[in-house]
């Protein structure tokens, strides 16, 4: 079996418009969340969201190559600019090696709605212009990325709702380990706009605690009332390491371990047995014992049940070892299809700076939250080993170990 | 229409919204092998004419229109004149 590192990230995100300055607003614990007023307008229960810079990509990219790109595509291509130079790659390593991709990605909400309203108006499909079925598809980032950065290795979209970033990293974790790609790029887009949530606040699942939108996300506290939507891209190149050490490139941190499972229940709410199962197989696949992780960074959105359920499991997997948890959707939101992405950037810059990032908002605990040992403020610690978490949707369950490279 | 109109509206969506190089624009200039305008360009300079000439582009009438001079006759036969 052949070793797996991580030799670039970049992000784009609303707590940073790349990894130097998410790296402050972690461990300062800044939050990004702000209110969105025509979400208001468009009959959303909650106007809260994470404020997401619109990218500017004019001039940057070729027409032809920035056409096909809808929202989240223009994020995912930005954080991996950023994630390529970082590895030390460009365009000449890209034409003469084989690279794969594997992105998560759930929804191209705005370009399907923007072109069914052209049609609805001018009823004639050919006058929605050439790039609205390329935005349209949920396969839209890796169908862009993998023209524009030239890649010929293996190329596919993975949508599993909330844990399609986290499962695109597990994937290019197992492809390498098998031998089949060198270098896979693995990430997480997730559109911002007005479209993208209309149909997930129907389901009150969001924060509505307008006064204060950076208190609003609190997983885990008792005082929690819903999640709150975000997104962007972070994008991360994880390569075979005798690769790695032959390029020169930056050894950030190792894949070790890979876990999912699927609850087989309800289409919403989620299992602290399911949870359960994807910890412990990422576990045993990094053979590492409870006691030696350092950090969690938890899927906890800020839901009542969702957190209640992965905190039962994360109490009875870890028990009296209580590692260090926290919930960095706390400052970031939810950024759903990217999440699993970009959290696992964020305990990469975590581990590589020695710190834990707190869950910010965490004020009073809950009968289940109580048991576990939660990071509320910035905490200077060395960290070896940690393991994240995602969930989402149809109950399908992420989670990945990686190990400090020493 | 007049033609320097039509002419002036052409070069502007070619330039900054085609992205075509302002230097290869002249009337002579093949839209293909010279402005490098392919068929998924071509997709959108039919949204772009319908939008800022007020017609639709049919396939079937461009068929011999391979030149920017020629393609500035065949939007002059459409709206030209008043």
């Amino acid at each position: 079996m052949k070793r797996v590192v991580i030799t670039g990230m970049g992000i784009y995100s609303c707590i940073g418009k790349n990894v130097a300055e998410v790296r402050e607003s972690l461990y300062a614990g800044r939050s990004g969340i702000g209110i969105d007023p025509a979400r208001a307008e468009h009959g959303y229960r909650s106007p809260l969201t994470g404020i997401v810079e619109p990218p500017r990509l004019k001039g940057l990219l070729d027409r032809r190559l920035r056409i096909g790109l809808a929202e989240e595509g223009e994020y995912a291509y930005l954080a991996t600019l950023e994630a390529f130079r970082e590895a030390g790659i460009d365009m000449e390593y890209l034409e003469r090696n084989e690279t794969g991709i594997f992105y998560g990605n759930d929804s191209s909400a705005k370009a399907v709605i923007e072109a069914n309203n052209i049609v609805m108006e001018k009823r004639d499909t050919t006058l929605l212009g050439s790039g609205a079925i390329f935005q349209s598809m949920n396969s839209t980032v890796t169908m862009n990325l993998s023209t524009i950065f030239k890649l010929r290795g293996v190329n596919m979209t993975i949508s599993a709702a909330c844990a399609s970033g986290s499962h695109s990293i597990g994937l290019g974790y197992m492809f390498i380990r098998q031998g089949l790609q060198e270098i896979v790029l693995c990430g997480g887009a997730q559109e911002t706009n007005i479209y993208s949530m209309g149909s997930f606040d129907a389901l009150s699942a969001f924060s509505t605690r307008v006064e204060a939108p950076t208190k609003a996300s609190r997983p885990f506290d008792a005082g929690r009332d819903g999640l709150i939507p975000s997104g962007g891209a972070a994008s991360l190149v994880l390569e075979e390491y005798e690769h790695a050490v032959r390029r020169g490139a930056p050894i950030l941190a190792e894949v070790v371990g890979y876990g999912f499972s699927s609850n087989g229940k309800h289409i919403s709410q989620p299992s602290d047995e399911g949870c359960m199962i994807a910890m412990e197989r990422a576990l045993q696949d990094a053979r590492v014992l409870p006691a030696e992780i350092d950090y969690v960074n938890a899927h906890a959105t800020s839901t009542p049940q969702g957190d209640m359920f992965e905190a039962i499991a994360l109490d009875r997997l870890f028990g009296d070892s209580r590692p260090l948890i926290s919930s960095t959707k706390s400052m970031t939101g939810h950024e759903c299809w990217m999440a699993g992405a970009s959290e696992i950037l964020y305990s990469v810059l975590m581990m590589r700076h020695s710190f834990v990032a707190p869950n910010i908002n965490f004020e009073r605990p809950d009968d289940y939250s109580g048991k576990l040992n939660i990071a509320t403020e910035t905490v200077e610690k060395e960290i070896n080993v940690f393991l994240s978490n995602s969930f989402g949707f149809g109950g399908t369950n992420s989670a990945l170990v990686i190990k400090k490279i020493k | 229409m007049k033609r320097e109109e039509i002419e002036k509206i052409v070069k502007t969506f070619l330039v900054e919204e085609i992205e075509v190089d302002e230097s290869a624009i002249a009337p002579d200039a093949l839209l293909k092998e010279d402005l490098g305008i392919d068929s998924l360009d071509f997709v959108d300079i039919v949204v772009i004419v319908e939008r800022n000439f007020g017609f639709k582009i049919k396939a079937e009438e461009m068929t011999d229109v391979r030149t920017l001079g020629q393609f500035y006759d065949y939007i002059e036969s459409k709206v030209g004149g008043a």
